[in-house]
């Protein structure tokens, strides 16, 4: 048996300042994270909730209708043990012009705003969001500190961007380092500043071979814009790597528990596997592991097998042994003979997730673990998310 | 299936799919869009044909569903199909790709390792953003294009592979991925990337090309395949057909469903029926029956409803049935057996 995630224990705990929710795609990520931050802002806390890219009807129950950036109130939630709930969506560009805005000298900031590179890096490409989520948790982390007496918010639940490897934004501040330190961004951004020749003349004759070959792949006219774009981000870049490894420190801190989210299907538990495994190499902490939409049955009493028995014996006395069973259609005991056939194919599919989730615990034992049951239906509101944060908390 | 034989061994076969040499595959995360694309790209496979299966995050999704060691950047044999076929499997790995890149169409020396020890390749690969995406999506351009014999060009030598089938990334990234190269041709207005670029934008947009989505009958996922159609078709790309996957059996009858929904079976039938095959039939039993009975009548209804959302979509529409002992490598088979039978390959 593993231990059983106390999940009230975490979020009542005003000690645990950052929730991180992590897992596969289309695991429920996004819900976990919104459900958690409802019942902790019910149970008293200040609690803004970061969503990245939340289903339509999930972000609508929270009552986010457009990305604005900006983490709004929650309405129609009990706020009668005096917590309250802000919920945001990330809007990485927006994120990232407020960093240029807020850091580079006001020439410098429209000039990097109007680089066709910088455009295109901001607003389009994938890899943006990792970087952009870390940014926008540190900055959420920096406002709910400005007033240590009066925090705006005492909780922050992230969820994490849907990457293609998951804790991608776990790796964005230690490659942001990497480049800075390295010599490809000082001979990327030396031709563009004064003296910067001479500069270079420190490197060896590679750097001529390279910067050609950058003009031969790229053309004259993009490399120019990108080292305009190196160039003028050079100033703030030291307090983009300063914030990032800040960040970072954050998420590896006491204050902040990792939940790494899966459901009861052997790939997401292997990603889960990985997650579990990475956030350990990494020394971040783990609170536990959630699984969901696991199957469980109504009627445990009865085994798969001894109900398919019973059905067949139904079908035989009813028939005689002939013709008449028909194995759901017909006949008076029909009605029963369906429901057994139900609860044996439910028990045999509650019975492979009981197994898969046995099996991730024999092979991380020690790690708390809440399964939250199957739903028939998609959340939608409030009360759906409340119905999920009970569930996590094994009500 | 079979129509018949055209000249050259090349079968003449009448699928949904015909002239469509780059299938990509994507869905929601969760819908088992891996297992789909290995199922397709097995399907293709049929008839001595060769099928390259590629993925482009990393994941060794590929190696996992056949079960075989973990793929590298280069092409490797992973599964035979039934009668002959054979299906390749790549990992495609950007920083790989973009030494390829280079060695191929700049003939790079020694700039090549200058680039590498300045950090200038992990830059491309790792730090800017998109550039990655175009590095992917150009290998798979490459494959596509490749012939069996190197030294021909052009039409008169068979191409490398029959069909290649790209696990793509989820829906809700699909379309800035695929599109990457039409932002990266606004960057670079002139020059070879430009000109790269314009070519892999003509190919994925052309008719050799379909997007396939994968969903099953829950909310989210076919709301994200409406998205995801509406984004696809918004930036070009040709969408393909739609795969219901992990489709379940019904097991109750209309009938039986209507009244479980309405709670309108009688407890003390059941009861009484329960007794008769020595099941005890306490109250808690029954309720627990009756109230599975419910929940699962509520399911088929969505099932249902989402069914019709996605009939609305008129795409050609496959169904895959719940393998229920999970996937593996028979599994994929099954599913492949099935796509072939409704006309996707």
């Amino acid at each position: 048996m593993a231990p059983v995630l106390d999940v009230d224990a975490l979020i009542g705990d005003p000690q645990t300042r950052i929730v991180v929710c992590c897992g596969a795609g289309g695991v429920g990520k996004t819900t976990t994270a919104a459900a958690l931050g409802l019942r902790a802002a019910e149970s008293g806390r200040r609690v803004v909730v970061l969503t990245i890219d939340p289903a339509r009807r999930l972000a609508q129950s929270l009552g986010l209708t457009a990305l604005d950036n900006t983490p709004k109130a929650v309405k129609d939630i009990d706020d009668t043990g005096g917590g309250s709930l802000d919920a945001m969506m990330l809007d990485m560009k927006r994120t990232f012009d407020d960093v240029v805005l807020a850091h580079a000298a006001p020439d410098k900031a429209q000039q990097i705003l109007d680089n066709p590179f910088y455009q295109a890096v901001s607003s389009s490409f994938a890899g943006t969001q990792e970087y952009m989520a870390m940014e926008k948790l540190g900055q959420l982390r920096l406002e709910a500190d400005r007033d240590p007496d009066n925090p705006r918010w005492d909780l922050i639940v992230v969820d994490t961007p849907p990457s293609r490897s998951a804790l991608d934004f776990l790796d964005a501040p230690k490659r942001l380092g990497s480049f800075l330190d390295g010599r490809f961004i000082r001979l990327l951004a030396a031709p563009a500043r004064v003296g910067g020749r001479a500069y270079l003349r420190v490197f060896s004759a590679g750097v001529n071979v390279v910067t050609t070959t950058l003009s031969k792949v790229l053309g004259g006219q993009m490399l120019n814009d990108v080292q305009t774009f190196v160039a003028a981000l050079d100033t703030m870049f030291g307090g983009f790597r300063e914030r990032a490894d800040h960040t970072y420190a954050l998420l590896k801190d006491g204050g902040t528990a990792f939940l790494v989210v899966a459901t009861a299907e052997r790939d997401a538990l292997r990603e889960a596997s990985y997650f579990v495994d990475r956030l350990d190499e990494e020394g971040m902490p783990l609170a536990g592991l959630v699984v969901n939409r696991v199957y469980r049955v109504s009627a445990p009493g009865l085994s798969a097998a001894r109900a398919l028995s019973a059905a067949e014996q139904l079908a035989d006395d009813e028939g005689g042994g002939s013709s008449g069973g028909s194995p759901d259609g017909s006949g008076s005991t029909a009605i029963t003979r369906g429901l057994l056939r139900l609860h044996a194919a439910q028990a045999e599919v509650a019975a492979r997730h009981q197994k898969l989730a046995k099996r991730f615990i024999a092979g991380h034992p020690g790690i708390p673990m809440v399964e939250v049951p199957a739903a028939a239906q998609d959340i939608h509101d409030l009360v759906g998310l409340r119905a999920v944060g009970n569930a996590l908390a094994g009500h | 299936m079979a129509a018949g034989a055209a000249p050259g061994g090349a079968e003449v076969r009448d699928t949904d799919w015909d002239g469509v040499r780059l299938h990509i595959v994507t869905g929601k995360g969760g819908t088992g869009k891996t297992t789909v694309a290995a199922a397709l790209a097995l399907a293709l496979a049929g008839q001595g044909r060769r099928v390259l299966l590629a993925e482009v995050e990393g994941r060794q999704g590929i190696s996992q569903t056949f079960d075989v060691a973990p793929l590298a950047s280069t092409e490797a044999r992973i599964a035979h199909a039934p009668r002959g076929g054979e299906v390749f499997g790549l990992s495609v790995d950007a920083k790989a790709a973009l030494l390829e890149y280079l060695h191929m169409y700049y003939k790079l020396g020694r700039a090549g390792g200058l680039l590498e020890k300045f950090g200038a390749i992990d830059f491309a690969t790792t730090i800017a953003p998109g550039v990655r995406d175009v590095l992917l999506i150009g290998k798979v351009y490459e494959a596509v294009r490749r012939r069996r014999d190197p030294r021909a060009r052009g039409r008169g030598s068979a191409p490398a592979y029959d069909a290649i089938v790209l696990d793509a990334p989820p829906s809700g990234r699909v379309a800035r991925f695929l599109n990457v190269n039409h932002e990266v041709a606004d960057l670079a207005r002139v020059g070879p990337i430009r000109s790269q670029a314009n070519s892999i934008t003509a190919m994925l947009k052309s008719p050799q090309t379909a997007v396939h989505l994968v969903t099953l009958l829950e909310e989210m996922p076919v709301q994200e395949t409406v998205d995801t159609i509406a984004d696809l078709r918004a930036v070009g790309m040709p969408v393909g057909g739609v795969v219901v996957n992990q489709v379940r059996e019904p097991i109750l009858t209309p009938a039986l469903l209507k009244a479980a929904a309405r709670e309108t079976i009688s407890r003390e039938d059941v009861a009484a029926d329960l007794t008769r095959v020595s099941v005890r039939a306490t109250d808690t039993l029954v309720d627990g029956l009756l109230a599975e009975a419910r929940d699962h009548a509520e399911r088929v209804a969505l099932e249902h409803d989402e069914a019709k959302v996605i009939a609305g979509l008129r795409r050609p529409t496959y169904r895959l049935p719940t393998l229920p002992e999970g996937v593996d490598a028979n599994g994929i088979r099954e599913m492949a057996e099935t796509l072939v039978a409704q006309g996707m390959a």
